[in-house]
């Protein structure tokens, strides 16, 4: 099934390509988000095709899902969903088109530069090493002081959290208090 | 390997096939007569008062956030917990310094009142 | 076995799958409204055919005929995704859902479970989770109105507080099974239901899946006496009749995972003498009694929730919040710890 294997990642390439374009050229932050929920959807199944069950389910779970969401509730709280004026600046577009055209060469070049790859397929049950196990024993051992570092990032990013949305909170404290003493 | 995953695509195309037919069967018969009134959004029988959406509450992206933080904590959890068996009291230790790291910003974000809802 | 057969299969396995959940949701509407009924002294619809069988049919007819109105302020596009959005992923989690071991069709071995044996399993129920947050956020947003708004924003932020106390108690459960292939987990049960092992995660899993599914006691996004009916304010005819869909099959969902998980499976609920003395009435011996076992198991948990419905009020939402992060989420991640710690202990 060689095959459909190159169709399917044909297939997805494009969507993937024609979502992430949409994303940039949509006006409506929201509709952007959701284009970005299909790029990050169709990754998902790239590594699905890479045998990385594991990781494929993680992008779905923690990108097009809560990440997702984030964006989603950021775009809502900043209430900016329709760019009303035109904030792009007339040089931008031909620049950006320019750039893309290039890096698509470059990609090009480098491809045909490289030796042909070939396409290996075996069934799902018979592919170990992206399963939640392989990455588990290479994690928990190897990996091991990464591991733990992340739980420091977290911990980092949590406490940012907290100072970022508090300075808030504060702002809106005082807003309460100067609107009693009126 | 995207084989074994063929019966789910399919059964997403399936579902989407359905739920497309079920708007279109509506569209189909339902009558259409449009009226200014009708195509007003709700607001208990009120002229609406300021646009639908407006600015949220900051509370809603600070729970986003630590969901996202706390998942992928969880995601870790996951190739610990297949694994456990054959990890032993080494993994137990370290899964347990993991968890105690995260633990004190758990107790920080709740101390300062992150999850009152006032 | 042979490609175009195994397509053959896979094709007959999700039609048969997507019309049993829908004939499920149909009926489970009715079953709701006859248990609630009676909970309430009432008799509940009995006019259409007999005792009411009928009545979900005639629903449907009812809402087809229906003028759908979109509002003029809506975002069209978004308007008519969010109800998609809301009933796809509920149908996609049975994918990995096993309702039978395997029965012999035509010469051809056909496993009970649409992609059986996936290593992944409960990641992948996990992630189709988290995404089915959309079809409810993007109602709200689109429908452009304030109980819309509110009911959409309260509900995604209480699915995606759930979901963190939810991942936690199957993460215990993985700790015991050693494997996130639900069909293992599944024949793992042979001899005692997980819910015995893991009361607790069987619990905490029950009581978050109906937080993630918008049931009372957590359906704050309808409050229909405060939002008058949350997210979906602004939906009528076809539409709306998707997103009550997607919440009927998400009970089902809940139901069947809870099953699979916790109370065995579509494995035989009778006790080991039993099948022992009348050997036909097990699995192993007549896997057709699989998919009744499993239905009948799931119909037990729609009645739990039905009777959870009829009995409790609904939470406020301030104490809500705080009981999904202050007590749930501490509590599942001590519980994974705790069974960890038995897991090693004994060895």
């Amino acid at each position: 099934m060689l095959n459909l294997e190159i169709i399917i990642f044909g297939a997805l390439a494009l969507i993937t390509v024609v979502a992430a374009v949409m994303m940039i050229i949509a006006r409506n932050a929201v509709h952007s988000a959701l284009f970005l929920v299909v790029v990050m959807s169709s990754l998902a199944v790239f590594f699905l095709g890479l045998w990385a069950p594991f990781i494929a389910m993680v992008q779905v779970a923690l990108y097009a899902g809560a990440i997702m969401v984030l964006f989603l509730f950021v775009i809502m709280l900043l209430g900016a969903e329709r760019a009303g004026a035109r904030l792009l600046l007339a040089w931008q577009a031909p620049l950006a088109i320019g750039l893309t055209v290039l890096v698509v060469l470059l990609g090009a070049l480098l491809l045909l530069n490289t030796a042909p790859f070939e396409v290996v397929d075996l069934p799902a049950a018979e592919i170990t090493e992206g399963t939640a196990e392989a990455i588990g024993q290479a994690l928990y051992s190897v990996w091991l002081f990464p591991f733990e570092a992340v739980s420091i990032l977290l911990l980092v990013a949590m406490i940012g959290a907290v100072v970022m949305t508090r300075q808030e909170t504060r702002q809106e404290a005082r807003d309460e208090r100067k609107k009693k003493s009126l | 390997m995207l084989e074994s995953y063929i019966p789910i695509a399919m059964l997403f195309i399936l579902a989407t096939v359905l739920a497309v037919f079920i708007i279109v069967l509506g569209t189909i018969f339902g009558p259409r007569r449009k009226s200014f009134r009708k195509a007003s959004p709700y607001e208990s029988g009120m002229q609406p008062i300021g646009p639908g959406t407006r600015r949220m509450n900051v509370r809603y992206y600070l729970v986003a956030v630590l969901f996202i933080l706390f998942d992928v904590e969880i995601i870790f959890f996951y190739p610990w917990a297949v694994n456990f068996r054959a990890l032993g009291l080494f993994g137990f230790i370290e899964m347990l310094v993991f968890v105690g790291i995260l633990l004190v910003g758990y107790i920080y974000v709740w101390k300062k009142g992150a999850f009152e809802w006032d | 076995m042979d490609v175009g057969i195994s397509i053959l299969v896979w094709l007959v396995l999700s039609i048969v799958l997507v019309f049993m959940l829908l004939t499920g949701f149909a009926y489970t509407t009715l079953l709701e409204r006859r248990v609630i009924a009676r909970f309430q002294s009432r008799v509940g619809p009995n006019r259409a055919g007999p005792q009411g069988l009928l009545q979900p049919l005639a629903d449907g007819v009812k809402l087809i005929f229906k003028e759908e109105i979109i509002p003029a302020s809506a975002d069209k596009v978004t308007f008519i995704l969010a109800p998609l959005l809301a009933v796809i992923p509920a149908i996609v989690v049975f994918a990995v859902i096993p309702f039978g071991s395997s029965i012999e069709l035509f010469g051809v071995k056909v496993p009970l479970t649409l992609a059986p044996n996936m290593n992944v399993g409960i990641l992948y129920v996990l992630a189709i989770t988290s995404v089915s947050v959309y079809g409810i956020v993007l109602a709200g947003w689109a429908s452009n109105s304030k109980y819309s708004m509110l009911g959409g924003l309260r509900s995604s932020a209480q699915m995606i507080s759930y979901e963190l106390a939810m991942g936690l108690s199957l993460v215990a459960l993985v700790v015991v099974a050693g494997t996130l292939d639900l069909n293992a987990i599944v024949e793992q049960q042979k001899q005692v239901w997980y819910f015995f092992l893991q009361p607790f995660g069987a619990i905490i899993f029950m009581i978050t899946a109906l937080a993630e599914v918008n049931r009372a006691p957590f359906d704050m996004p309808e409050a229909e006496q405060e939002l008058t009916s949350g997210y979906n304010t602004e939906y009528s005819g076809m539409k709306f009749a998707l997103f009550y869909m997607a919440e009927y099959i998400k009970m089902i969902v809940i139901s069947a995972l809870s099953v699979t998980f916790f109370f065995g499976g579509y494995r035989e609920p009778l006790p080991l003498f039993l099948t022992q003395a009348l050997p036909f009435l097990s699995v192993d011996h007549t896997p057709l009694l699989g998919p009744l076992y499993f239905g009948l198991k799931i119909i037990a948990l729609l009645i739990v929730q039905v009777w959870v419905r009829a009995t409790l009020p609904r939470f406020r939402y301030d104490r809500l919040m705080k009981f999904g992060w202050l007590v749930l989420l501490p509590i599942s991640l001590a519980w994974v710890m705790i069974t960890a710690l038995v897991v090693l202990l004994r060895g």
